[in-house]
């Protein structure tokens, strides 16, 4: 089974977003045992069917495919965690391991720019990998109802009476 | 009689589809005292019910069942199996149209006369002009609410329609305003005014904006003349050996058949499943299908013209508050070929939630030409181009080869081209968009492509000769005489404007003439 659970300290989304508006750059992913650790933001997903490494790298590419650099590890992994999964197991680990190929010696994520990442990506953007992972995400990252916020969108309306007293024409710079 | 009907009671007209032209027509012959059953395919889902969620609404009320597409337009790359963004409900698209309520011009029911023979399409006149129309749009107008008529006020303006606004008018356009809406701007007819809340395609939660749901199918059912059966998929059409229709096989909810008995029956399931109806019910007699003895159903498939602008600021829009189709621009309109293309355009607000601008912004796209687009997300602005599309008659509906229905009839394969007065017309377009935004500061731009298409029309067309077309000025089949087309897909042309006000104009039309010719026995 996946979990996503907030380990250490127990940080509050709120401090989270804030920590990342504040800081904007995202320390790195850790493998460790059987999970992916998020060491600057106390969480970690823990994988049954992947390996730790192959989810890590798995989620390195969502964010290059969709890159938000305001945007926490924390969704990126919540978009992938299906991917952790017997039946897609096999596609995922060769597709990965195809990527790592491709990268040399250090692997994808041991390419430090993200450029030279996408050039991998642009490579093999018809393969039924790329485009699973990318076509899975236009949902599975986007319709994150916690990740709304953070792009401004304010979601469901109704309840709060619509935007007829809440700032439908508040436009003041034109 | 009463509702509910039996059904062996042959004296009952069924409508297919509950939509503008189904809702509205069952509404209509209900209060002349006709006895009409309405065979809905989808759920009845009252307006409390809705959703404010791009996908669970989509969920809740799309039309999903499988189709495929073919052609070069876009939308079959992008979106191989969702030819169009329709619904499945009762109330039909009316429940997700975004209200815009624009009578046709003119010149725009002599298409052919007016705009010449044009290489590949397959035009025609209208066997009715704006004035046999007008009567009936003014019943229309004043039936749906629309503002700017009867002397309704018009909508505010919000945050994405105040860019708009200002873009236009700095580039010297003069007709810019709120739109003719059939959203409530006050109380009326029994329900809310317009909330601003946005969602407009997802149903309106307040009941503000017109759809048959809530209006036209309550009031006729109040009559005891009319009965709405929802989640029954018609599957095909019957008719004996004199060529009249006498009823129509349909699959319940428990997916059971039932053949329920009809005096007339009116085809109003939109310009896809309406075809897919009358090809479906073939038969010894008419091999080709109901009604086809022109070989003109399912053809002439349109879509409009359409595409949308995005627009990146360097300050706050919020588009997303409020009305989504908050304003038009009607300039371009016109029919001026030295632009380059016959038929206008015009250009209206549009906004999306984040889910749905992921999705739509630039299917396929990824990367940070993407991404940054959204990262603006609150900071943008936007519209939608809808225009006149050339009809073609290749572009059409027909009968996959292979892949069946769960009801084992053949799915509906939509083959649609984009003629070069689309491509000419939509590049205008997106250029003027662009230019409207860029006068009032837009960072950047974004030319985005068709979405699976909300208006769907043409594919039973309407024509002075039997041979041209498949129904008459009345939307009764050349073939057929108990037998009715009651949708957009009856429209010869696809004129410029958004085609709901048409559509219910001439259902409320065709409503008197059926009662006429009931009434005189002759069908």
């Amino acid at each position: 089974m996946v979990t996503i659970y907030k380990g250490g300290e127990g940080i509050s989304r709120r401090h989270l977003f804030r920590k990342v508006g504040e800081a904007g750059a995202l320390a790195a992913l850790v493998v460790s045992g059987g999970a992916v650790i998020s060491p600057g933001h106390a969480w970690g997903l823990e994988t049954k069917a992947l390996k730790p490494g192959t989810m890590a790298t798995l989620i390195q590419m969502a964010r290059d495919v969709y890159p938000h650099d305001h945007v926490p590890d924390k969704f990126y992994a919540i978009a992938m965690k299906g991917y952790d999964d017997p039946e897609k197991a096999a596609m995922v680990e060769a597709g990965i391991a195809d990527l790592d190929a491709r990268a040399g010696a250090e692997g994808y994520r041991g390419l430090g720019w993200e450029d030279d990442r996408v050039a991998i990506l642009r490579d093999i953007e018809d393969t039924p990998f790329f485009q699973a992972v990318r076509g899975g995400m236009v949902t599975g990252l986007y319709n994150q109802k916690d990740l709304w916020p953070l792009f401004g969108y304010e979601g469901e309306s109704y309840s709060k009476g619509g935007y007829i007293d809440r700032g439908f024409n508040d436009i003041e710079w034109l | 009689m009463a509702a509910p009907y039996a059904l062996d009671d042959d004296g009952v007209v069924v409508i297919i589809g509950s939509g503008a032209g189904g809702g509205t027509l069952g509404n209509e012959l209900a209060q002349k005292g006709i006895d009409v059953v309405i065979l809905e395919a989808g759920k009845r889902i009252e307006y409390e019910d809705f959703i404010n969620d791009e996908w669970d609404s989509f969920s809740q009320l799309a039309w999903l069942d499988n189709r495929t597409t073919s052609g070069d337009w876009r939308v079959s790359k992008d979106f191989p199996n969702l030819p169009a963004w329709i619904v499945k409900a009762v109330g039909g698209t009316t429940t997700h149209w975004a209200g815009a309520s624009l009578r046709f011009q003119e010149h725009e029911f002599k298409a052919k006369t007016t705009y010449g023979d044009i290489e590949g399409a397959n035009l025609l006149d209208w066997p009715i002009t704006l004035a046999d129309l007008e009567p009936y749009y003014a019943k229309a107008e004043d039936k749906m609410g629309v503002t700017r008529t009867n002397g309704i006020p018009g909508l505010p303006g919000n945050n994405n329609f105040k860019v708009f606004e200002a873009g236009a008018k700095a580039l010297g356009y003069k007709e810019v305003h709120t739109g003719r809406m059939a959203i409530n701007s006050e109380y009326r007819d029994d329900r809310n005014a317009c909330q601003q809340t946005g969602f407009c395609f997802q149903g309106c939660k307040w009941g503000a904006k017109w759809s048959t749901l809530y209006t036209e199918i309550p009031k006729g059912e109040e009559t005891g003349k009319l009965e709405v059966r929802p989640e029954c998929m018609v599957l095909m059409i019957e008719h004996d050996d004199a060529g009249k229709v006498t009823g129509v096989v349909y699959a319940d909810k428990d997916g059971n058949q039932q053949r329920q008995k009809a005096r007339a029956v009116c085809v109003a399931g939109n310009s896809i499943e309406s075809p897919r109806i009358l090809l479906n019910s073939a038969s010894n007699m008419f091999p080709d299908g109901l009604a086809n003895s022109s070989g003109q159903v399912g053809r002439n498939y349109m879509r409009h013209t359409t595409g949308s602008v995005y627009a990146v600021f360097d300050k706050p829009v919020h588009f997303y508050r409020g009305t989504i189709m908050a304003g038009i621009m009607q300039d371009e309109a016109r029919n001026d070929p030295s632009r380059g293309f016959v038929g206008g355009y015009e250009l209206e607000t549009l906004s999306l939630g984040l889910p749905f601008m992921a999705a739509f912004l630039d299917p396929g796209g990824w990367g940070r030409s993407f991404t940054s687009a959204l990262d603006s997300y609150d900071h943008l602005a936007g519209l939608w181009i809808v225009g006149e599309d050339m009809p073609q008659e290749k572009n059409r509906i027909t009968l996959h080869k292979e892949l069946k229905d769960a009801h084992g009839l053949p799915v509906p394969d939509v083959y649609f081209d984009d003629h070069p007065n689309d491509t000419a017309m939509r590049n205008h377009a997106f250029k003027q968009g662009a230019a409207m935004y860029e006068a009032v500061g837009a960072i950047r731009t974004f030319p985005t492509p068709p979405y699976p298409s909300t208006h769907n029309l043409g594919t039973n067309r309407m024509s002075e000769k039997a041979s041209d077309g498949v129904v008459n000025k009345w939307g009764q089949t050349h073939d057929i005489a108990n037998l009715f087309v009651s949708d957009g897909s009856q429209f010869t042309t696809g004129a410029t404007e958004n085609p709901t006000l048409t559509i219910v104009s001439l259902a409320i039309r065709q409503a008197d003439y059926i009662a006429e010719q009931l009434g005189s026995g002759t069908i």
